[in-house]
């Protein structure tokens, strides 16, 4: 009976075949696109990456494109999320381009249909099949990880936790800072991750350690370079690199039991209110150019792969990682929020 | 008489109107809500889940806590202060009431960051200078702000000027020859205090008390920067988290009802506390009062006064200017090390600088000017009588003082995301927002400063032919001049800081500064924060010194949050 109703809507729509079918045909970036987004003057970026990043990402991109503004809406991607449902139910568009690091976001948005397919010849070509949504509805922008770090001036090499299981250890009490699953999607991400490798119980036992609760996952970093905590039980690993190289006591630990993985993904909004732009956006950002600026300036792991890592750092392969499940973040999300607030009391 | 139509019965009526929609929308929504299930269908299980689920009936009573040790607190030092500085020799007492008064132009999240640089437990200013001093080991703190203590000091630092502001204007008008009769019947200084001035004084304090516990009860600002590192929720930042994904505006409404509820309740107490007032102030001319002498303990007062003062101001203050200059929030700037990054970064880099200065300063500006225009005309038609019915306009206009600023939030937010006024998302709803918070507040302002006028002259107009309007504007206009300019900054400066519902209405496109300081610390931006607040700051200071130049009038501080 139902189904029958779906064939039916399905066959009602002149391009139904076409939605359930591969990837689009790779858009070149013409000068009728440059033009045209040049037109329409702006474009807004949701995204949930540093603004130390994301906003350099912004004024390399109006550089390149001249006339074309770009207005960043960074918050955790968790409010992200909430706040792209909040307009869409309100029929507000003003997402161009949105940029998450909670991957289960783009499940449901690909789903009721929000999202516009993208594929540009040269992420085509460049970027791994992997990395991208079969029916081209997103793209993952760049990949970082979940860390564990300490600041070396607070604790000694030998005395620096190895892992999650060694963090429960009391001499690390009331030393720990970490970022919250209802607001950022990294942390969201590493929660069910986490969850599945150590379980509740990991979580029940470090809440009583008195760990700083923050909200994002951008903040760990800040409150250790700042010597508030000396130990981030997690935060994003990119933020951990930046601050080393600027010379703050910084060490990134990669944890025995495996770190967290967080893939970006990107999608151009249907709704867009800045199409044109918006595509070149994100074209520009999946480029070789974009991403090695992105690279150049943090060190996050690149998805195109004519651009080589970050020198300096860890290969991506040479570390044990945790492997993401969007579709089981999806489904558990309500619920690990509300069991994580009633562990951390927030 | 008039020959030109006399607008003023429709004028009462479309107030009232506008009125009417502007509270009982909102509030009606939030009572249907209240009362919905998820699919609308008729429950009482919201008020259920409230009173039963721990992570509601936990913020409740830290709620509690919070606002009656606030409470006290700002008794404590705001009657002692204010006694020092109204009564007694104490020497800078003009300057210490006048800082006091200044250091309400400090949004409360401002200060919540701002301590957070001074008392974080590990990298706070003050612990790191108290380590430096008495040699405690690194990892111990004689501070921590992330804590209930913690929070209850912030609120109380941003919440003692109110009572410090009713006690002591109480204690100025109090008549001065009780006390001489007092100590011509020879009592002694200490006994005239403890038996005519305390006793006098006493129902300004309890009104003070609860001026203090609502403003805890009701505040979003201190708390969501504290409460979530602290490890627990308050009423307004649980009702906060529930406007997250999933969002659950029906719990939302819920959990407002009991704040709406028991501010309304409080506030008819302190209308009762303050309404005996009146036997301290009865008949006759009074003479000034007479200052006490404090002798040798003069200065020594004068101390304590700017130590008391330095908590909301100069050490806040002190931290802001440093973090401004400085890569790392953490680490005492100096000459060598200071640095323009965060400044160059907020202004230059930051996308939503610029929007959100323009939006708040569009919104500042014309809520300025729609509450001080409505306010006005309110405190018209009620001061003079003008129509049958003037009083429940008078009632309408002090009606929102009883709605929290984020229960108001809600409120809206149920109210304006729906067909026929679809007003979401844009500065619209802002703008009603900001009105209706401000209202009360600048219609007490004006219907004061309208007492001052005589009548007289105003019917000398009306006998000329002028219509009502007309008379309003080419007399009473003119002869408010002073009380409107003020008022109009009032509302300014209040809604350059407003944060609470703000918080709940804004969307991309329509952010302001105080959500855009919000958003940074969500992700921990300590400098720009530390840039825009200062911002934030000078404007404000630069609005209240311009008004105090060109009304003459002294601006009257409320609670906001």
């Amino acid at each position: 009976m139902r189904r029958r109703t779906l064939l039916a809507s399905t066959a009602l729509l002149p391009f139904g075949a076409r939605v359930l079918s591969a990837a689009p045909p790779p858009e070149a970036i013409t000068p009728a696109l440059i033009e045209a987004a040049k037109k329409e003057g702006k474009v807004s970026y949701y995204t949930a990456m540093d603004l130390s990043v994301a906003e350099p990402v912004a004024r390399a991109f109006e550089a390149r494109y001249p006339g074309i503004k770009v207005a960043v809406e960074r918050t955790g991607s968790e409010r992200l999320f909430n706040r792209i449902a909040q307009e869409a139910a309100s029929k507000i568009h003003k997402v161009d381009v949105v940029n998450s690091a909670d991957a289960a976001h783009f499940l449901p948005w690909k789903r009721q249909g929000w999202l516009a397919p993208f594929l540009t010849v040269e992420m085509a070509e460049n970027v791994p099949a992997g990395l991208r949504d079969p029916d081209g509805m997103y793209v993952t922008q760049r990949t970082h990880l979940s860390a564990i770090a300490y600041n070396t001036s607070l604790v000694k090499p030998e005395d620096a936790p190895r892992g999650f299981a060694d963090l429960l250890d009391p001499k690390y009490a009331g030393k720990m800072v970490k970022g919250h699953p209802g607001y950022s999607g990294t942390i969201m991400t590493a929660t069910q991750q986490l969850s599945q490798v150590l379980g509740w119980g990991w979580f029940e036992k470090l809440a009583k350690q008195k760990v700083l609760q923050v909200q994002s996952a951008t903040e760990p970093p800040k409150k250790v370079e700042a010597g508030e905590r000396a130990i981030a039980v997690d935060g994003s690993d990119y933020l951990f690199w930046m601050a080393r190289e600027r010379g703050a006591p910084i060490q990134v630990v990669h944890a025995v039991e495996g770190t967290p993985l967080i893939t970006n993904p990107m999608a151009v909004f249907k709704a867009a209110p800045n199409p044109n732009a918006a595509r070149l956006l994100a074209g520009w950002i999946m480029s070789a150019e974009g991403q090695q600026f992105i690279v150049d300036l943090s060190g996050q792991y690149p998805a195109n792969r004519l651009i080589k890592a970050k020198a300096g750092r860890p290969a991506l392969a040479s570390i044990k990682t945790l492997p993401e499940d969007p579709a089981a973040v999806e489904k558990q999300a309500d619920e690990i929020k509300a069991r994580y607030a009633k562990i951390f009391k927030v | 008489m008039s020959r030109t139509l006399d607008l003023s019965r429709s004028v009462l009526l479309a107030v009232a109107a506008l009125l009417a929609v502007m509270i009982v929308l909102p509030v009606g929504w939030l009572v249907v809500y209240s009362l919905s299930d998820k699919e609308g269908a008729a429950t009482l299980g919201n008020f259920a889940t409230l009173f039963t689920d721990p992570t509601f009936v936990d913020p409740l009573i830290t709620t509690l806590i919070i606002a009656v040790s606030v409470s006290l607190l700002c008794c404590l030092v705001a009657a002692p202060l204010g006694w020092l500085v109204a009564r007694t020799d104490m020497p800078l007492a003009r300057s210490v009431r006048t800082l006091v008064m200044a250091s309400l132009v400090t949004p409360p999240f401002v200060g919540a960051i701002a301590w957070e640089m001074l008392a974080a437990p590990n990298s706070g200013l003050l612990n790191q200078l108290w380590r430096a001093i008495s040699g405690m080991p690194a990892d111990e703190a004689l501070l921590d702000i992330y804590s209930l203590e913690g929070l209850i000091f912030v609120i109380a630092c941003y919440t003692f000027p109110y009572v410090f502001i009713l006690v002591a204007n109480a204690l100025d008008r109090m008549p001065g020859e009780l006390e001489d009769a007092s100590s011509m019947l020879g009592a002694k200084t200490w006994d005239t205090a403890r038996r005519i001035t305390v006793p006098l004084a006493l129902p300004t304090l309890l009104a003070g008390a609860l001026v203090a516990f609502l403003q805890a009860l009701n505040l979003f600002g201190s708390p969501a920067i504290l409460a979530i590192p602290a490890g627990f929720h308050t009423l307004t930042t649980r009702i906060w988290s529930l406007f997250q994904f999933p969002p659950k505006p029906e719990l939302a409404a819920a959990a407002s009802l009991p704040l709406l509820i028991l501010t309304i309740l409080l506030l008819r107490g302190q209308a009762l506390a303050l309404g005996r007032r009146g036997y301290a102030v009865l008949g006759g001319k009074y003479g000034e009062p007479r200052l006490i002498r404090l002798g040798a303990l003069k200065w020594p007062a004068a101390g304590l006064a700017l130590l008391v003062l330095a908590m909301p101001l100069f050490l806040p203050y002190a931290a802001l200017f440093n973090s401004a200059f400085s890569r790392v929030a953490s680490r005492i700037v100096s000459f060598e090390t200071a640095t323009l990054h965060n400044f160059r970064f907020t202004f230059f880099e930051l996308s939503s600088t610029m929007p959100a200065l323009k939006n708040t300063f569009l919104l500042a500006a014309s809520s300025a000017t729609l509450g001080a225009l409505l306010a006005l005309l309110i405190a018209y038609i009620v001061a003079r009588k003008a129509v049958t019915g003037h009083r429940v306009l008078g009632f309408l206009a002090t009606a929102p003082l009883a709605i929290p600023g984020i229960v108001l939030g809600v409120g809206l937010f149920l109210a304006y995301t729906r067909p026929p006024l679809t007003l979401y998302g844009t500065l619209w709803i802002l703008l009603i927002a900001f009105v209706t918070i401000e209202l009360p507040a600048a219609y007490q302002q004006l219907s004061s400063a309208f007492h001052a006028v005589h009548p007289e002259l105003e019917e000398a107009g009306r006998m000329l032919g002028a219509t009502r309007l007309r008379t309003l504007a080419d007399i009473t206009a003119p002869l408010l001049r002073s009380a409107v300019i003020a008022t109009w900054c009032f509302i300014f400066v209040a809604v350059i800081r407003e944060l609470s519902a703000a918080v709940i209405l804004f969307t991309s496109d329509t952010k302001v500064l105080s959500v855009l300081i919000f958003d940074l610390k969500e992700s921990g931006d300590v400098g720009a924060i530390a840039v825009l607040s200062l911002a934030m700051v000078a404007i404000t200071t630069l609005v209240v010194a311009a008004a105090n130049r060109f009304s003459g009038t002294r601006l009257q501080a409320r609670p906001v949050s």
